[in-house]
């Protein structure tokens, strides 16, 4: 009698715990839906307003009540852009030093310092940009390149140093410790036999490399990269100090814009007494929530698919 | 592959060698150049004022930012209070009750996405269903927004780490007749000890940097939020109002023209750098050293 209602007692409080356990572990998946409906529902006034042309339209001016997404869409593109240009083959090629070239001390040191890369909090990034990197491109870098590479519309008009380009590249520099340690992770899973094998035929390490390793590791690079370039997108702090938050669209790297996380950042403080305004902001945040809704779906499904291709 | 000569090939091997260790180079040249700048130029304003006053107008030289540190305080402690236990219990589910139920692949794909939605996002939702309601800015929204950064990344820390304690393990404590709870609180959890500790410390520490899901929640202010200076209860921080914290006070004043407050700023970058710098250093360690020690 007493065994079973200790039994009984137990079971109970099993029960209660894989209860408890599996209620925090929904939490996750109810956070997000909400997240998702509540930035829906802010937005239908916004939605109400303008209809599908918010889209492209490139019009911003809170005090006529005239808006458009189509500045911050262009602006989040264009910076996300340059960042993955220059963070994917640093990446790379920093994870090719650290797997295959470096004495692993080194290794070690390195990848430690570019891990804290990714500790420094993205405001310090965006302060030291505006602060110490804006002036070094509008006095150094950008009349360089204007000089040199002038003739492309991509580098004309004025240097102003808060820019689609700077801001490109201090995203990049956010990033590059995300994509260096993926694809490091990738690149040591590669067996050695097949590595020594190309080795043992004479291969150099580049030729290892290009023919052996990145074949081998392309899926969980590419997952990498769809990772990294879901994290540019979303970046704010960073990015609206140096963007230089005007809501134009031009060709020029050197022309200053807006993202769409750099623009709720600035203006959603000046929308609160303003319904449409915020509802406008908040729609903004809904075309950010599914442009990185789907990367991460992409990259998710990517790398559900590489783990399946590896264990058959 | 195409033949080429052996000159070419080697060259082209020495071209990328080199590159490959420029481009390692420009890495830490570029966390050397912002750490460097953000010593110099925040020990500068990092004097006693910085820690005993208050934020107050650029026009006054002995200001400091004693309430927004009590503030970042704060609100990293409620996020912690909230986000740390559910993302535990959510991670022991994944680990122990479901790790091959179907629930456990939704969930787990939700927590991936969840981590990668941009902070700010997590505000602006933050600010709808808490702040809207509430009617009014808080250091408690503030909390909660940290928290649900937060408890993606514990619940997967947690699963992640629960998986290598052994099988043995449980098969040993559940033959003794223990319950499910007592196994996994007693057992499980002591084993993987070390490696939640670091987890939960560098998830508590990434999200004290964070500006973005406090600007619309947290907001800021340039008083202590105390209830009444005079009450015994001065020191219980008055939550259900803006609440100063660092971050946004950074993002602030160094969004100003004004020389002192920029200073200040730099001052404030220094300290959170730093603060959490050494602490994810010294979680990484603290791992290391608990898998030499069972190893």
């Amino acid at each position: 009698m007493d065994e079973t209602t200790t039994k009984a007692r137990t079971n109970k409080a099993d029960l209660f715990f894989n209860g408890l356990t599996l209620v925090c572990a929904i939490a996750v998946i109810l956070v997000m839906l909400a997240i998702g409906i509540e930035l829906f529902r802010n937005s239908t006034l916004s939605m109400q307003e303008f209809g599908w042309k918010f889209l492209t339209d490139r019009s911003w001016n809170p005090v006529l009540k005239e808006f458009g997404a189509a500045s911050s869409i262009y602006g989040t593109i264009v910076s996300t852009i340059i960042a993955m240009l220059i963070a994917a083959p640093m990446g790379i090629i920093i994870a090719l030093f650290l797997v295959e070239l470096s004495h692993p001390i080194v290794s070690k040191i390195v990848g430690s310092a570019i891990e804290l890369l990714a500790a420094i909090p993205s405001i310090i990034f965006g302060m030291w940009g505006l602060f110490v990197f804006v002036p070094i491109m509008q006095t150094k870098v950008e009349p360089w390149l204007q000089s040199t590479l002038g003739f492309l519309p991509l580098f004309q008009g004025i240097i102003m140093g808060v820019d689609f380009l700077t801001a490109g590249i201090i995203l990049a520099l956010m990033i590059l410790p995300f994509v260096t340690a993926v694809t490091r992770d990738v690149l040591n899973m590669v067996p050695p036999v097949l590595k020594e094998a190309g080795y043992g035929t004479g291969a150099t390490m580049w030729e290892v490399l290009k023919h052996i390793s990145i074949p081998y590791g392309v899926r969980g690079i590419v997952g990498a990269m769809f990772l990294g370039l879901g994290r540019a997108i979303g970046e704010t702090m960073a990015v609206t100090f140096v963007i230089g938050n005007s809501h134009e669209i031009s060709s020029s790297l050197f022309s200053s814009g807006n993202s769409i996380a750099s623009t709720i950042a600035l203006e959603f403080g000046e929308a609160l007494n303003d319904p449409l305004f915020k509802s406008v902001l908040i729609q903004l945040g809904l075309i950010l929530f599914l442009i990185t809704f789907i990367f991460q779906l992409i990259a998710q499904l990517w790398i559900r698919q590489l783990k399946k291709h590896e264990r058959s | 592959m195409k033949p080429s000569s052996l000159t070419l090939r080697r060259s082209i091997d020495i071209f990328i060698k080199v590159l490959s260790i420029v481009a390692s180079l420009v890495g830490i040249v570029f966390l050397i150049w912002i750490l460097w700048d953000v010593v110099t130029k925040g020990i500068t304003a990092l004097d006693i004022n910085f820690f005993t006053k208050r934020t107050g107008p650029f026009t006054i030289a002995d200001t400091g930012m004693a309430n927004a540190i009590v503030g970042t305080l704060y609100i990293t402690l409620l996020a912690t209070v909230i986000g740390v236990p559910i993302g535990l219990l959510g991670g022991i589910y994944l680990s122990e009750f479901g790790r091959n139920h179907p629930v456990s692949t939704v969930v787990r794909f939700f927590a991936n996405i969840l981590m990668g939605t941009p902070s700010i996002l997590i505000g602006i939702f933050v600010y709808a269903v808490i702040v809207l309601p509430m009617s009014g800015f808080s250091g408690f929204s503030g909390g909660v927004a940290l928290a649900i950064i937060m408890l993606p990344v514990v619940v997967r820390t947690t699963e992640d780490i629960l998986i290598l304690v052994p099988n043995e393990l449980r098969e040993s404590a559940l033959a003794l007749g223990s319950p499910h709870w007592k196994m996994i609180t007693q057992i499980v959890f002591r084993a993987a000890r070390a490696g939640l500790i670091t987890g939960v410390i560098l998830a508590i520490a990434r999200v004290s940097g964070e500006t973005a899901p406090l600007l619309f929640t947290a907001f800021n202010n340039s008083h202590f939020t105390y209830y009444d200076a005079e009450s015994p209860l001065r020191y219980i921080y008055d939550m259900s109002k803006p609440t100063a914290n660092l971050t946004v006070t950074i993002f602030n004043y160094a969004m100003t023209p004004y020389e002192q407050w920029q200073k200040q700023a730099w001052a404030g970058s220094l300290l959170i750098t730093g603060a959490i710098l050494v602490i994810s250093v010294i979680a990484r360690a603290f791992f290391s050293g608990g898998k030499t020690r069972r190893g």
